[in-house]
């Protein structure tokens, strides 16, 4: 085991990012659906805080973008999750197919 | 191998061990509860690098506000203690395929890549010094958009109650 360093954290954050896709292509339900955006969200914020720490340490810029980041998702989170209770009211589910007829 | 070395892995391995387990579980709230250990584990690597004002806005958006309000839509959409329903195999193998094969197109570009080493002064991520820059309206400031992120909050506010405003049935 090495000393972590930057490639160390750029790898965990790709690992995290593939396990939200993963959850975002096998399930079906729109909350998980939901958290698997988070973690693709919080990997890709802790890439910026990696690459200001050891690429660009003279620049806080990488600290804003992931600041935004964070409430950017916070504002999706709360309106995926009202669309999600509206769809539940009307359809009694949550299941990625029942708002197929919307497309009608 | 030093205390500091020891963490880092320590922590990688609760924020990807248990992002694991919050996209294959089937219980969804265990789904959730998975979801808040791995974000307390993001915070845990942004205090290990030493950004503890981001690790607590981590702690208090993520861990305090986002999985509490998940949870909440759970209990509000699903019958607690109720699995979810099996998969199709073949979705199961095709989306960890595709899911390896990107994860290791990236890394192999990672691998391959050098980045850049610094020179010259930094600039320590204190409170004083993010405030300072993200309200200042000079070159590299960020008041402009600051601004704008406090109108899309107050927009989204707004967008979700208008959403999940109780309105007369329609078909009935």
């Amino acid at each position: 085991m090495m000393e972590p360093g930057l490639y160390h954290i750029l790898f965990l954050s790709t690992a995290l990012f593939f396990t939200g896709v993963y959850g975002f292509f096998s399930r079906r339900n729109l909350i998980t659906i939901l958290m698997s955006i988070e973690l693709m969200l919080n990997s890709v914020c802790l890439n910026f805080i990696a690459f200001n720490k050891y690429v660009w340490p003279g620049k806080l810029d990488g600290v804003f973008m992931t600041l935004f980041i964070i409430a950017i998702a916070a504002a999706e989170a709360a309106l995926a999750i009202a669309i999600i209770i509206n769809l539940y009211r009307s359809h009694q589910t949550i299941d990625v197919s029942s708002g197929e007829e919307m497309k009608y | 191998m030093s205390g500091s070395t020891i963490i880092f892995y320590l922590l990688a391995l609760i924020t990807l061990g248990s992002a694991m387990l919050a996209v294959s579980s089937r219980q969804i709230f265990r789904s959730a509860i998975f979801l808040l250990f791995s974000l307390i584990g993001i915070a845990g690597l942004y205090f290990w690098l030493q950004y503890e004002f981001i690790a607590a806005v981590q702690i208090v958006v993520y861990a305090g506000g986002i999985t509490v309000l998940i949870i909440f839509s759970i209990f509000l959409t699903a019958k607690s203690g109720e699995s979810l329903p099996k998969q199709k195999p073949a979705r199961l193998i095709f989306s960890a395929l595709s899911v390896f094969c990107g994860a290791a197109l990236v890394m192999l570009q990672i691998a391959g890549h050098s980045f850049p080493v610094f020179s010259g002064d930094a600039i320590l991520p204190t409170v004083g010094n993010i405030g300072k820059q993200m309200l200042s309206t000079e070159q590299g400031g960020y008041a402009l958009p600051f601004e704008v992120i406090s109108m899309l909050l107050l927009a989204a506010m707004i967008g979700c109650i208008v959403i999940a405003m109780r309105s007369k049935p329609l078909l009935k």
